[in-house]
C-alpha cells in the first residue's frame, strides 16, 4: 500500500466535538461543577488551630507538615501517604473491572479542564460549524480575531487561576495571594504557577485528545484490566448493522419497518456519534484506545434515535460477553467475579487499616536508644553507667510536658539532667539523654529495665532497655 | 471507511509479515528536537566534552566565600559547589550558635530544643575533630587518650574547664623517677599507690612507699596533692580512684603485673600526652558547643 509517501509523523487535525444534552452530558456536568468548586474554593476554607495555618487544607512544607481538617500529617506518617496511593490504585482497579474507564470519562483532570475549555470555546465561538468556520478564516477577520482572542485569553485566564489556586494549597491562601500580586512570594511559588499555567493551557487548549491517545499509561493496559464482563461504552453491532449494514435514512428508510424488511440495522450512519466525541473516534469501530468512556455518544445516538421512533441503546454501556450473545440480556453491573470481590476486600481491608491507624495515633512518637560506644562506663567509684538516648516528638497540637521515670532499677540511679519534666513544642523533637548508674553487683545481673514516657493527658508508653557491665 | 485503513510502512517480512503505519503526531518529534536542543544548552552551560587532556569548561559559575571572607566565582565545578552548599549549611546553623553563644551553658542546658541541637552537632563535630583520638563516644583509650565519658578529669570536670582544656590546649608532664629514684624505691612507692585504689599490698613496703611519697626525696605530693587526689593546675591524676589511663592496672593479670604497671610510668615518666589546641581550627561558638556536648557524655562535674 504505497500509493502515497510515507509519513512517520503527520500534522493531526484537530477535533472540534459538537455539544449534546442527555444524562451522560448532565452526569458529566455536575461532576465537573462539583470537581471545580471543591479543587478551587477548598483552599480558602478557614480553620481554627491551636498551632498552624488557620487553613482546613494545607500543606505546609517549611513547617514539615500536611494539615487535612483536624488531621495533622507529619513526616513520620509518610506511612499512610503510601497506603493511600496503593487503595487509590486498587480502587482503579476495582471500578475500571466494573465499569470501564470510568475515571477517564468523568473524572481525570484532563477530561474535567478540556471539557471546561471546550465548554468556553462553544460559548464564545458558537457551535461546531461555526468553530471550524472561524478556525478556517484568517487572522484578519475581525469576528476570528475578536472571538477566538478572546478565547484563548478565557482560557489564559482560566488556566492561570488553576495554577494559582494549586500553590494556595501550600501556604495561608489569603497571605499568599496578597505576596503573588505584590511581588513579595517565594520564587517557588512564581515558578509553579508559571509551569502549571503553561502546562494546563497547551494540556486543555492545544494537546487535548492527544493526552490521552499518545501520553497517558491508563488507556494503553486497560485491555489488561478489562473482563468480558466488564461495562463499558459499546455499539451494538448487531442491531445497528443488521445483514445488510447500515445505510442512510434516505427516502423509504425512515421507518424501523421499511429497515429491517432490506435487512439494514438500526444505524443510519449520521456520524453525530463521531462528531460529539472529545477524541475524535467512531465508537462503530469497537472497543478501542482512543475511547475514553465518556458517554457523550450515547446520548447523541439516542437523541437520533429517539427522533427517528427507535428504541435508544444502539449505543450504550454493555459487556463484551452479553453482546456476543444472540439475544443479548438487559445490560447489567456483573460483580460477581474474582476478580471484582478480591480487589473489593483488599479495599475494604486496606481501608479499615488506614481508618484504624490515623485514629489510633498516639500524641507523641517516642524511641530509646543505647549508646553502644561506649557501651558502659566504669565511674571513679566503680560503679557502672548505662548511657541512652530518648527522642520524643510532639504531635499532639499543641505544647506538652512529659515526665520521663525508669522501672527495673532502683529510681535513684537515673539521672535525666534537667528533662525529668520536659516541656516539648507541637511538632519538635527533642533528644534526652538518660543515663542509669548501678553498683558493680546490680550491674552484673544485667537488668532489664523500661523507661516510661508520661504525657498529662495520661498517656503512658514503655521503652524496654538492657544495662550492660564488663565481665 | 477506506479513509481508516491503516498504510503499511511497505516493508515485508516472510512474506506477508507488514507493519503498519499509525502517524505519530507532530509535536513528538519536535519534542525530540526540543531535547536536542537542550543538551546542547546543557554543554554549553556545565562543564562536558573532553578535549586532548582538558575539557569544555562551560559558561556556567559558581559563586562562594573564600578564605578571606570576599566572594569569589569560579568556572562551575562541584569543588565549589561543595562549598557553597557548606557555607549555606553554617549559616542555616548559625542562629542556633548565636543562641548559644548569647546564654550560659546554665541555661543552655535547661533549654530542651537547644540542648537537643547541641547533642546533634556536637556529635558531628566530635567525631570529625575528636573521635580520632578519643573514640567514637569519648571512650579513649588506656594508654594514649583519656576516657571523656567517665566522671575522672585531670584538668578538671566543670563546662569552663573543659572549655578552657579545649581551647589551649593540655600538655601532660611527668618526670622520669628512674633517674631520681632507686628501683626498691619506686617498687615501695608502687605498692601505697595501689593500696590507695584498695588493692592488697605489702603492708611494710606499702608503708615505705606512703613515708617517701609525702617525703621531699620522692616529692610525689607535690604535683598529686596529700591525700593523692590529684591537682588540676599540674593535670596530675587522681591515684585513689578505680580510673586508670596510662598504667593499665584493670587489665593486669595479677599484683605481680598491676605492680609492674605502676612502676613503668614511675621509672619512664611520662611526655606523650598532647591535646592539641583547638582554637585556631574551631571558633569559640564551636568549642563552647562541644564543652557542653562533652560535659553531657555523661561525666561532667
Amino acid at each position: 500500500m504505497t500509493d502515497r509517501p510515507i509519513q512517520y509523523y503527520a500534522k493531526h487535525a484537530a477535533v472540534v466535538p459538537r455539544a449534546i444534552h442527555g444524562p451522560f452530558r448532565r452526569f458529566k456536568s455536575a461532576l465537573l461543577w462539583l470537581s471545580f468548586a471543591v479543587y478551587f474554593l477548598l483552599p480558602w476554607l478557614p480553620w481554627s488551630r491551636d498551632d498552624g495555618i488557620p487553613q482546613a487544607v494545607v500543606f505546609d512544607i517549611p513547617g514539615r507538615r500536611y494539615m487535612l481538617f483536624d488531621l495533622v500529617i507529619y513526616p513520620q506518617d509518610v506511612f499512610w501517604l503510601a497506603l493511600f496511593l496503593f487503595i487509590a490504585a486498587v480502587l482503579l482497579f476495582f471500578v475500571t473491572a466494573l465499569v470501564g474507564r470510568a475515571f477517564c470519562g468523568y473524572f481525570c483532570f484532563q477530561t474535567l479542564w478540556t471539557d471546561a475549555f471546550i465548554w468556553v470555546e462553544h460559548w464564545l465561538q458558537g457551535e461546531r460549524p461555526h468553530r471550524l468556520k472561524l478556525s478556517r478564516a484568517p487572522w484578519t477577520n475581525g469576528e476570528k480575531l475578536l472571538k477566538v482572542g478572546a478565547t484563548h485569553l478565557v482560557w489564559w485566564l482560566i488556566a492561570f487561576w488553576t495554577a494559582l489556586t494549586f500553590a494556595l494549597y501550600f501556604g495561608y491562601a489569603p497571605e499568599l495571594l496578597r505576596e503573588f500580586f505584590t511581588g513579595t512570594a517565594v520564587m517557588a511559588a512564581y515558578i509553579t504557577v508559571a509551569v502549571l499555567s503553561v502546562t494546563t493551557y497547551l494540556s486543555a487548549a492545544t494537546l487535548r485528545e492527544h493526552v490521552c491517545l499518545y501520553i497517558c499509561p491508563y488507556g494503553r493496559f486497560q485491555s489488561a484490566m478489562y473482563d468480558p464482563e466488564t461495562l463499558t461504552v459499546h455499539y451494538d453491532r448487531a442491531r445497528g448493522e443488521g445483514a445488510a449494514g447500515r445505510i442512510a435514512a434516505k427516502q423509504g428508510l425512515r421507518a424501523a419497518n421499511d429497515r429491517r424488511a432490506l435487512g439494514h440495522g438500526d444505524c443510519i450512519d449520521c456520524k453525530l456519534c463521531v462528531q460529539v466525541c472529545p477524541t475524535g473516534i467512531d465508537i462503530r469501530d469497537g472497543m478501542q484506545l482512543g475511547c475514553i468512556a465518556c458517554g457523550l455518544c450515547i446520548d447523541a445516538c439516542n437523541t437520533i434515535m429517539a427522533k427517528m421512533h427507535l428504541a435508544p441503546g444502539l449505543v450504550r454501556y454493555d459487556a463484551e460477553s452479553n453482546l456476543q450473545r444472540a439475544q443479548p440480556l438487559p445490560p447489567r453491573v456483573d460483580w460477581r467475579r474474582l476478580k471484582v470481590i478480591g480487589y473489593g476486600v483488599a479495599l475494604i481491608l486496606m481501608t479499615a487499616y488506614l481508618f484504624y491507624s490515623i485514629t489510633h495515633r498516639q500524641t507523641f512518637e517516642h524511641s530509646t536508644q543505647q549508646i553502644r560506644q561506649p557501651l558502659f562506663v566504669v565511674l571513679s567509684d566503680g560503679r557502672i553507667r548505662n548511657l541512652y538516648q530518648i527522642r520524643l516528638t510532639n504531635l499532639s497540637g499543641h505544647a506538652q510536658r512529659y515526665q520521663i521515670t525508669v522501672r527495673g532499677v532502683p529510681p535513684a540511679s537515673l539521672d535525666l539532667g534537667n528533662f525529668s519534666v520536659v516541656e516539648v513544642r507541637n511538632g519538635k523533637s527533642v533528644i534526652v539523654q538518660a543515663s542509669v548508674t548501678l553498683s558493680p553487683e546490680m550491674a552484673l545481673l544485667q537488668p532489664e529495665l523500661w523507661f516510661d514516657i508520661r504525657n498529662p493527658a495520661g498517656e503512658v508508653s514503655s521503652d524496654p532497655a538492657r544495662f550492660f557491665t564488663q565481665h | 471507511m477506506a479513509e481508516n485503513t491503516v498504510q503499511t510502512t511497505g516493508h515485508v517480512w516472510d512474506e506477508d509479515l507488514a507493519e503498519l503505519n499509525n502517524p505519530l503526531p507532530n509535536w513528538w518529534i519536535y519534542g525530540l528536537y526540543v531535547t536536542v536542543i537542550f543538551a546542547i544548552v546543557y554543554w554549553i552551560y556545565y562543564p562536558s566534552w573532553p578535549i586532548g587532556k582538558d575539557h569544555l569548561r562551560g559558561i556556567g559559575t559558581v559563586t562562594y566565600l573564600n578564605a578571606e571572607g570576599q566572594a569569589e566565582t569560579n568556572g562551575w565545578n562541584t569543588r565549589a559547589k561543595l562549598l557553597k552548599e557548606m557555607q549555606d549549611a553554617n549559616a542555616a546553623q548559625k542562629p542556633y550558635f548565636d543562641k548559644i553563644a548569647a546564654m550560659s551553658v546554665a541555661q543552655v542546658t535547661q533549654d530542651p530544643e537547644l540542648n537537643s541541637f547541641v547533642l546533634s552537632a556536637g556529635k558531628a563535630m566530635f567525631a570529625e575533630n575528636c573521635a580520632a583520638c578519643h573514640q567514637a563516644g569519648g571512650q579513649g583509650k588506656v594508654g594514649f587518650y583519656p576516657n571523656l565519658a567517665d566522671d575522672d578529669w585531670k584538668y578538671g570536670g566543670s563546662i569552663d574547664e573543659i572549655q578552657a582544656t579545649l581551647t589551649g590546649g593540655r600538655r601532660g608532664y611527668m618526670p622520669a623517677f628512674g633517674e631520681a629514684l632507686e628501683k626498691p624505691q619506686i617498687a615501695a612507692i608502687s605498692q601505697y599507690v595501689l593500696s590507695l585504689s584498695g588493692h592488697a599490698v605489702d603492708k611494710t613496703l606499702a608503708a615505705e612507699g606512703d613515708k617517701l611519697f609525702h617525703s621531699d626525696t620522692g616529692a610525689c605530693f607535690y604535683c598529686h596533692g596529700d591525700n593523692a587526689k590529684g591537682r588540676k593546675e599540674f593535670g596530675a591524676p587522681n591515684l585513689t580512684d578505680k580510673i586508670w589511663q596510662w598504667a593499665n592496672v584493670p587489665a593486669a593479670a595479677d599484683m605481680k603485673a598491676k605492680t609492674a604497671e605502676v612502676q613503668k610510668v614511675i621509672t619512664a615518666g611520662l611526655n606523650k600526652g598532647v591535646m592539641p589546641a583547638w582554637e585556631q581550627r574551631l571558633n569559640p561558638g564551636q568549642i563552647k558547643l562541644l564543652s557542653i556536648y562533652v560535659h553531657e557524655l555523661g561525666g561532667g562535674k
